[in-house]
């Protein structure tokens, strides 16, 4: 059953430039005829380089900003006619804003978001409980947000998310500016949060780690169309990007030559071969042994980084 | 059926509103002695104008028509007006910086509409000393004017505090929804509100026929505060006008709540966010 649904949306947006005294009018289209849908209970990892239209995407499913084109589905409503009953069903994390009052302790944030919500007393109670625990915001509760560090902050703006028992939550760069541990930490909340209520997660991130440690699903935005949609690991094979072979012989020696691997690094007797993905590994490493004194040898599969890389530099629309 | 939930959905409001509002109170009442301070500063400087006029009669017995007494009742009632509506929507001006930086976007993920958000928002009880000055100045002008008072008078005049709030309040909102279109908007607004206020203190035939036509038929600040008051008065209606004029307040005011709901819909279906 899907949550949400896309169909050919597009978000224009004038954009005035003004060089010198003279001003220009160009539109950009920063989503532009863009179509998915979620089901119930996914973990979607929602990524593209900087402007690809990841945040207007967000902000057109919560209602925010109004489509120029398309129709949106979410919850089964429309969220920029229906925004404030919507509101209810869905969780928002701007990694680059909060949604808490600066001037509240943490605590009194949550108790306004009780009443505004209309969660009952108890269920509050229990949520915050829960959300104290995981996110370890015992500490904080009495600091007004202001004074928060980010990471700290972030830690209280995703239970204020998700305090209302969303179904569905957006997270907009939620591990922005975290440390590795609290980066750990939120990730296994976040699969925990999943697992145990079946929350709809959709999650915008330029830290891979984000994905691979969370996401079922992928989708890759660029200039507004989706270039990407599926697993991780349909993703790396998508991309034919060359694999690694790092062989290391006896003695340095000149670089290795043979059929179907180039030498790409000379590292004294350790040397990096790349092979397309099309080749298989076997023959190569037998005709390296047959001839150089091999002693030992990794095969490396193409990092998920240089695969996005890839995509970002040549992006092939996909049609699905 | 969709009647019934918009319907029930603006029932919750006022408890929102008292919910935000109460919100703001209490982390403004950390500061007991500041808060004091700043409310009686706030009654002495609004109360100036009012001693200006005050002073202009040494010189002279009447002005446009209105002895002291009488000027007191109109400058009471367009500083009550203008206080209610400044103490309950007056936020909504600052709407401008939250369009532009983008933090509007977190009104717009709740439950509450971002109207109630955006009147609630800081919400200063110090806003009262300008009711409470007015209220001073009221007071002291009822006891100067001799006046047959009846029911009906009482009541044009206590509904015409109500009414005349509301047109304020709706102009501050026209204000605010046009910044959904030109930012830099917040400067012709204010001098709608304030500038209208220094108009709605006097009687406004001093300033010509233009003016009068202006302020009944564009932006109705006639409405606020003069028509009932002439009608309470006995006094004449300019433009050749029925004196009965000042009891279209209450249609004047329901017709602004309208035009400022359009605008500010219209202005929240504008909102572009901010790159992020
Ligand atoms: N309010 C706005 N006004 C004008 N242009 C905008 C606005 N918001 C976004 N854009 C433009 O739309 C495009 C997409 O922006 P968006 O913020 O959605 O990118 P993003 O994928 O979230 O990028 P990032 O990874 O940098 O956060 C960009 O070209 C941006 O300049
Ligand atoms: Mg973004």
């Amino acid at each position: 059953m899907s949550v949400i649904q896309l169909e050919n949306v597009s978000r224009a947006f004038t954009v005035t430039s003004r060089t010198g005294l003279r001003r220009t009018k160009r539109e950009v289209r920063a989503v532009d005829n863009l179509s998915f849908t979620v089901g119930r209970g996914e973990v979607v990892g929602y990524i593209g380089p900087n402007g690809a239209g990841k945040s207007t995407t967000i902000k057109m499913l919560t209602g925010i900003l109004v489509p120029s084109g398309g129709s949106i589905r979410v919850a089964g409503v429309d969220p920029s006619r229906n925004r404030m009953k919507l509101a209810k069903r869905i969780g928002v994390v701007f990694g680059q804003r909060t949604t808490l009052w600066w001037d509240l302790p943490l605590k009194d944030s949550f108790a306004v978001l009780q009443k505004m919500y209309g969660v009952s007393r108890a269920r509050h109670a229990e949520n915050l409980a829960t959300f104290v625990e995981l996110l370890d915001l015992g500490d904080l509760l009495d600091v007004p947000v202001r004074q928060l560090s980010l990471g700290q902050r972030m830690r209280g703006d995703i239970a204020a998310a998700l305090l209302h028992d969303p179904e569905i939550v957006y997270l907009d760069e939620p591990t922005i500016g975290l440390d590795i541990i609290s980066k750990a930490r939120l990730r296994e909340f976040l699969a925990q949060v999943n697992k145990d209520r079946q929350t709809t997660i959709i999650l915008t991130t330029h830290d891979l780690d984000d994905i691979e440690a969370l996401c079922s699903r992928v989708m890759v935005i660029d200039h507004g169309h989706k270039v990407y949609d599926g697993t991780l690991t349909g993703l790396r094979s998508s991309q034919s990007a060359p694999r690694t072979l790092v062989v290391d012989l006896a003695a340095s020696l000149p670089p290795i030559t043979i059929d179907g691997a180039t030498v790409t690094k000379v590292d004294g007797p350790r040397q990096y071969l790349t092979f397309p993905t099309t080749t298989s590994a076997a023959p190569l490493v037998a005709q390296i042994a047959a001839t150089y004194p091999l002693q030992d040898l990794t095969i490396a599969e193409p990092t998920i980084e240089s695969v996005i890389a890839r995509i970002y530099a040549n992006p092939a629309p996909v049609t699905d | 059926m969709a009647e019934s939930t918009s319907l029930r959905r603006a029932m919750a409001w006022p408890g929102q509103y008292r919910m935000l509002v109460m919100m703001w109170i209490r982390s403004s009442l950390a500061y007991p002695a500041s808060f004091a301070l700043t409310l009686v500063s706030t009654m002495l400087i609004t109360g100036t104008d009012f001693v200006a006029v005050v002073l202009m009669f040494s010189h002279i017995e009447s002005f446009g028509g209105f002895s002291l007494g009488e000027m007191g009742l109109l400058y009471g009632t367009a500083s009550m007006t203008l206080g209610l509506a400044d103490l309950a929507t007056g936020s909504i001006e600052r709407i401008g910086q939250r369009i532009r930086t983008g933090e509007l976007d977190v009104w717009l993920i709740r439950p509450v509409p971002a109207f109630i958000q955006a009147v609630a928002d800081n919400f200063a009880l110090r806003r009262l000393g300008r009711p409470f000055q007015a209220g001073l100045v009221l007071v002291i002008a009822l006891g100067h004017i001799e006046l047959d008072w009846t029911v009906a008078k009482g009541i044009v005049l206590v509904v015409s505090m109500l009414t005349g709030s509301i047109i304020f309040g709706a102009i501050f909102v026209l204000g605010a929804a046009f910044q959904f279109i030109s930012i830099d908007s917040a400067e012709l607004a204010n001098s709608f509100t304030y500038g209208g206020q220094q108009l709605t203190q006097y009687p406004l035939s001093i300033f010509g026929k233009d003016i009068v036509r202006a302020v009944t038929f564009i932006v109705p600040l006639a409405f606020v505060n003069y028509y009932p008051v002439l009608f309470v008065l006995g006094k004449p209606a300019p433009l050749g006008l029925p004196s009965w004029i000042g009891l279209l307040a209450p249609a004047v005011a329901v017709a602004m709540i309208a035009l400022a709901s359009v605008a500010w819909r219209g202005g929240l279906r504008r909102y572009r966010s901010t790159g992020s």
